[in-house]
């Protein structure tokens, strides 16, 4: 791959991509979320997001020859095989079939000569022979009758590999975290496999968050960071240490860490006190979670993704099921009701705007006052005594008009639709809606996702003031490590579900960075 | 002056967008029948009695969509429910041996439990079943009326005027409401522009009922409880992280439909002059749906607006559509047209949800 | 002890899944002394119905496996077969001649009901029951709008045996009086009193075969594939709206030749209302034979046919011995038809929404122990 660069909108993602893998070599890519690995991939792979946002400039050379791909049926006709985080199998249906899904051999028959090929029957002996062909290439036993919905989660992961391997053509294999989901056992059979597919002539390019998985199996590593490749060295010739620091290491100047520390949050009170919290957040799962967090102050919640991070406040806030005890200023808050945190003035700015955060046909003053009428009932006129609670229209204006001047929303008016505005403006108007409640204690999850730099910005002001002005505790949980850095007193890293360890925001870059990936599971 | 006929064209658009174009087409159908109808001969006061006669009768049923559309369940197929619990007020009370306007109040009154005992295990029902509402509600709809198709034959009703004349066992099919509950409503104030020579009658009474009951439903949506209900059928997830338990926000509007449609079908057969039992709830559901769907409702977006428009595009529809295709062309189809209007209207609304959503 | 446990959660999982047919079999026999029947009646009752119906039923079993549900809009086949009838009876074509040409008629209108059913059905993925159930009124009415009004002016129309003698519309009953069971006797054979229409099971097992073999063909493992993951078939490269619309027209053609077969056995039809009830039982019988929303065999037709017929030819007779009133019988048929697709959307609408919390609960227990330990 050759001066790859690729732009969402203006934001540059990716920058002058280049690496070179040879036939029968295995490459190991890592980075942390949102360095451009997976954007990389997807170029490389002919998705249609890459085409729909504009396309890529740069060359990707094959075989010495340029190659574009518009879809990734052309990327598969040219020899490259994706195996992707989520499975792409058919549950009721025989390794087999899956593993030639779509491509199964096929025998004329009568009537298919009259009515077209899509008649032709199937050639069971066929299937069969080739399936066990493709299993027998990747070198782990998986039953190739078996219905896949009654397989352990790693067999479906071979299936899937199996299928790639069945493809005749296949010159190149990427794996995105194929170990994820596997036992150590079964992981070892993976990287067993991989070294059989690359003695086969197979290039594969393997991406993981398990480092040491990478030292043992790769022929080279590609650390990313940022949108470039910031190492490209052999794998005989680094550490584990080593890529960890490549991977969130900051230039210099960005890394000037939160502006105004508190000093004095050492000896504060602690307001909220969570412990053995599990929680089964499909794709961010909590274990044993124990997490005291200090009044006044800010403290953020960092990791990769799908380690556990997001579970946290949706678990302690009822959203998902949740068990364990958490313990705010002094009362024990029953988990999975979502109203008794609301009642003991917790308040939540979820990371998912558009199916949790929002409602997104109705107007921003509906948006804004609506938890705040519910649970507190504010902004309702008693009628006949208190029998009767009726909406008050203009109060629900005046709150809405406040937070709109005051955290600068952009809108028409506050009957506009919250479909209508713009990602960071729709981020403001969850912040309004949990302002609007007036809490003691914040969550906010992935506050800055999907909106542009100014936005983010002002987002972050908005909550550091709401902080520090009203003293509200503020958890802020994101991904981006250097966010948390500016905002936060403290940062816990989460890694595999359980909090790695918590270390003051001025902390060095690297030691999170080894944090999150301790416990990668 | 390029620049005014493009605003022109936008605004046509945008006119077309809010008010949909079907419900465009319909208004301006019905709007060329009551153009041509005295052309064609038809007497255009009669005409409007007419078209408020039958709104009269049918704005309650379609009243009853209104709560469930708003809490997310859907488009309420299952309104012989409340049909069924109307039809067993109406029963008991004049087997009780209520007549006159009595017997409507107290049909009312005997209706109130049933709807909210069958209103009750419907919404636990629909809450088991969140997405599929439709499908198993219109099939629960006719599964009980087959049922209650039993228990008219099996409830030992004794009074003489609504049991079979031939075996004295079981109800009748159809029985006339003359000496009970006809008209108590529409004879209520009415004006009756006959007497000066203009054939035009206003059921006053049934419309101040309905305007009362439609009032309700417009109060009840701007109060704390009806906020959270149209919050919950907006996105239910925002509702449960807001605190609301969605479940019994759901049952409630369960709950007001069918009891809405209890009320509904008393107001219908105090107009209609008769009640219809047996197989005749089964299709009540489909003119109130498309009723709704004509208003301008989508399957989860629906007002009290919706309602009356909705009803009077219609019911103005069913009633004038036979007369002047008869003064016209000397065809009645207006039962097909009925028929091709309402189902498609409701074919149509499927399609467009997942369309305009996410 | 834990055979016993497996062997007991075996027979409540095999109770659990075969409730209704369980069910029905136990509704037969306690309508069977009470109904009072001969039993060469009963079967040669039973004979005819099954030659009648299965066509029918059987159309319901490729929409399953596309995964698109029971295909309400079945009934848009069954008129598209009435319209072919009419054609037919007017140009006075009798016999087995006149059948094969009403098939034949029936396929262009079917299909092109079919392309309509499914690209709408494409554009509700998730909802195609309420968009067929729709469907059928609102092509009832384009139906009766054809029938009664543009047959005669507008589509030539001669034979005064249905043609109404105003000028247009057809009369209320077309009488196929020349076609009447022109199948059924063909080759018919007579066992102790019970005639069995051969040739209609001859095409009965033809169907049969073509749906076993059309399972084994790469259409069929499409469907099967778009039935099961939409998405994932997409990725794997199968077109997945093209075969979604292939399942439903060829639904809807076999349902034409399915009411074809059954307005024959009959011998004449209600012009307007004979496609009416159609889909309801035909849903129902599959129903009771053991099948759900997303899965059905050919196994399940055949047993769901008998049962449920059985139980429409008792009914009446029964519900007239416990209560002495003939008509209780009659509406309890109906309910209990009406009722066995309700519990059946029911438990299909439920299962899906357990599938989905089963999985969390399983990772609970996973993290519980988890925790427990560390």
């Amino acid at each position: 791959m050759r001066g790859i660069k690729k732009d969402f909108f203006g934001n540059q993602v990716l920058t002058d991509i280049n690496f070179t893998l040879e036939a029968g070599q295995v490459l190991g890519l890592c980075g942390e979320n949102g360095a451009g690995k997976s954007t990389l991939m997807k170029i490389l792979f002919g998705m249609d997001v890459i085409r729909e946002t504009g396309g890529y400039s740069g060359d990707i050379l094959i075989n010495g020859e340029k190659a574009a791909f518009n879809t990734p049926f052309d990327a598969l006709a040219a020899g490259i095989g994706m195996v992707h985080q989520e499975f792409s199998l058919i549950p009721g249906f025989t390794a087999t079939e899956n593993i030639l899904l779509n491509r199964e051999p096929q025998k004329k028959n009568v009537i298919s000569e009259v009515f077209g090929d899509r008649l032709n029957t199937l050639d069971y002996k066929e299937m069969d022979r080739r399936a066990a062909a493709a299993i027998e290439k990747m070198g782990v036993e998986i039953d190739a009758k078996m219905i896949i919905s009654s397989m352990p989660v790693g067999h479906k992961q071979f299936t899937e590999i199996a299928r790639e391997l069945s493809k005749d053509q296949l010159k190149l294999l990427i794996l995105d975290e194929p170990t994820a989901v596997l036992t150590e056992k079964e992981a070892e059979a993976l990287l067993d496999s991989i070294r059989g597919m690359a003695a086969q002539g197979i290039s594969v390019i393997f991406i993981t968050h398990r480092l040491h998985e990478i030292l043992a199996v790769c022929d080279k590593v590609v650390v990313m960071r940022d949108g470039h490749v910031v190492r490209d060295v052999p794998a005989g010739q680094t550490s584990v240490d080593d890529i960890t620091r490549w991977m969130v290491g900051r230039d210099v100047q960005s890394t000037a860490a939160s502006i105004e520390t508190k000093a004095e949050a050492a000896d504060a009170k602690i307001i909220m006190s969570i412990k053995n919290l599990w929680v089964d957040m499909p794709g961010e799962t909590v274990r044993d979670v124990s997490l005291d967090v200090r009044e006044g102050e800010i403290l953020g919640i960092g990791g990769l993704a799908g380690q556990g991070k997001l579970g946290i406040p949706n678990g302690v806030m009822g959203l998902y099921e949740a068990g364990g005890t958490v313990v705010f200023d002094g009362r024990e808050i029953p988990l999975n009701s979502p109203r008794k945190c609301l009642d003991s003035s917790l308040a939540f700015v979820s990371e998912d705007r558009r199916e949790v955060g929002l409602l997104l046909d109705e107007s921003l003053e509906w948006n804004v006052a609506f938890p705040a009428m519910q649970i507190q009932d504010k902004f309702l006129k008693k009628l006949l005594g208190g029998l009767i609670k009726w909406r008050d229209e203009r109060a629900i204006h005046q709150v809405t008009q406040k937070y709109v001047d005051q955290l600068q929303i952009k809108c028409t008016s506050t009957t506009q639709k919250a479909r209508e505005l713009s990602g960071g403006n729709q981020q403001k108007i969850c912040l309004a809606k949990a302002f609007a409640l007036e809490p003691k204690f914040l969550f906010v999850s992935e506050p800055t996702r999907g909106i542009d730099v100014g936005a983010k910005a002002l987002v972050l002001d908005a909550l550091r003031q709401f902080n520090r002005e009203s003293g509200v505790t503020v958890v802020m949980i994101s991904s981006e490590l250097e966010e948390l850095r500016q905002t936060c007193d403290r940062i816990a890293i989460v890694s595999g579900g359980r909090v790695a360890g918590i270390r003051p925001a001025a902390d060095s870059s690297e030691s999170f960075g080894a944090l999150m990936v301790s416990q990668v599971v | 002056m390029d620049k005014s006929e493009r605003l022109q064209q936008t605004r046509l658009s945008q006119l077309v967008n809010t008010f949909g174009l079907p419900r465009l087409i319909i208004a301006g159908f019905l709007l060329f029948l009551f153009i041509v109808a005295p052309i064609a001969g038809a007497d255009l006061p009669t005409q409007i009695t007419n078209v408020f006669n039958r709104f009269s009768w049918n704005a309650v049923l379609v009243l009853a969509m209104v709560p469930m559309v708003h809490s997310g369940c859907g488009l309420n197929f299952g309104i012989p429910l409340g049909i069924l619990a109307g039809l067993l007020g109406a029963t008991l009370s004049i087997e009780m041996g209520f007549t006159g306007a009595l017997s409507f109040v107290m049909a009312i009154l005997i209706s109130t439990p049933f709807a909210l005992l069958f209103g009750g295990g419907y919404g636990l029902l629909l809450n088991r079943i969140k997405g599929g509402e439709m499908m198993v509600a219109t099939y629960v709809g006719f599964s009980s009326v087959s049922f209650m198709c039993i228990m008219w034959l099996m409830i030992p009703y004794k009074n003489p005027s609504i049991v079979m004349a031939y075996t004295g066992v079981g109800l009748r099919n159809v029985f006339s409401l003359e000496n009970f509950y006809a008209n108590v409503l529409s004879d209520f104030l009415k004006i009756d522009l006959n007497p000066i020579g203009i054939n035009l009658v206003i059921p006053t009474g049934s419309l101040l009922f309905f305007a009362l009951l439609a009032f309700g439903m417009w109060a009840f949506l701007h109060t704390k409880t009806g906020t959270a209900m149209t919050a919950v059928g907006s996105n239910p997830t925002f509702a449960k992280a807001a605190g609301i338990n969605v479940d019994r926000i759901r049952m409630l509007s369960v709950i007001l439909s069918t009891w809405l449609g209890a009320v509904g079908i008393l107001i219908y057969q105090q107009g209609f002059g008769f009640v219809q039992l047996y197989t005749a709830p089964f299709y009540m559901a489909m003119p109130a749906v498309a009723a709704i769907l004509i208003g301008g409702a989508s399957v989860n977006k629906a007002s009290v607006g919706n309602v009356i428009v909705g009803t009077i595009l219609f019911q103005g529809l069913v009633t004038m559509t036979p007369t002047v295709m008869n003064a016209l062309i000397h065809i009645d189809i207006s039962e097909v047209v009925r028929i091709i209007v309402s189902n498609g209207m409701i074919v149509y609304a499927l399609t467009r949800k997942t369309e305009g959503g996410k | 002890m834990k055979m016993k446990k497996d062997l007991r959660g075996q027979t409540s999982n095999f109770l659990q899944n075969n409730l209704v047919p369980i069910m029905f079999i136990a509704i037969c026999i306690v309508c069977y002394p009470l109904a009072g029947f001969s039993p060469s009646y009963l079967i040669n009752e039973i004979v005819t119905r099954m030659g009648r119906n299965i066509f029918l039923i059987l159309s319901l079993l490729i929409p399953i496996m596309a995964g698109m549900g029971l295909n309400f809009g079945m009934t848009l086949g069954a008129m598209a077969g009435q319209i072919a009838l009419i054609f037919v009876t007017d140009w006075q074509i009798w016999g087995i001649p006149g059948v094969v040409l009403a098939m034949l008629l029936s396929i262009p209108l079917s299909a092109l009901m079919g392309l309509m059913c499914g690209k709408l059905m494409n554009m509700v993925k998730g909802r195609e029951m309420i968009l067929g159930y729709m469907m059928n009124y609102f092509v009832g009415g384009l139906y009766q709008l054809v029938v009664l009004y543009m047959m005669g002016p507008i589509i030539p129309i001669k034979h005064a045996s249905i043609r109404l003698p105003r000028g247009y519309g057809l009369r209320t009953t077309v009488n196929l009086t020349n076609l009447r069971q022109c199948l059924d006797n063909q080759f018919a054979i007579r066992v102790q009193g019970v005639k069995i229409p051969v040739l209609t099971f001859i095409i009965i097992g033809a169907l049969c075969l073509f749906i076993l073999w059309f399972r084994r063909t790469k259409l069929g493992q499409d469907m099967r594939a778009v039935g099961q993951d939409m998405e994932v078939a997409r990725a794997a490269g199968i077109k997945v709206e093209r075969t979604r619309i292939i399942a439903i027209i060829m639904s809807t053609v076999f349902a034409g030749f399915g009411q074809i077969i059954y307005l024959q056995n009959i011998g004449n039809f209600p012009t307007c209302t004979a496609h009416t009830q159609i889909g309801m039982f035909c849903i129902a019988a599959l129903l009771v034979g053991g099948a759900s929303v997303e899965k059905a065999s050919i196994g399940n037709v055949f047993l769901g046919v008998i049962l449920f017929h059985t139980m429409f030819i008792m009914a009446p007779r029964a519900g007239a011995a416990i209560t002495g009133n003939a008509m209780i019988g009659e509406y309890f048929r109906v309910f209990v038809s009406y009722g066995v697709i309700t519990l059946a959307l029911i438990m299909y609408e439920t299962k899906k929404r357990r599938a989905r919390s089963q999985g969390g609960a399983l990772l609970a227990l996973a993290q519980k122990e988890g925790g427990v330990q560390s």
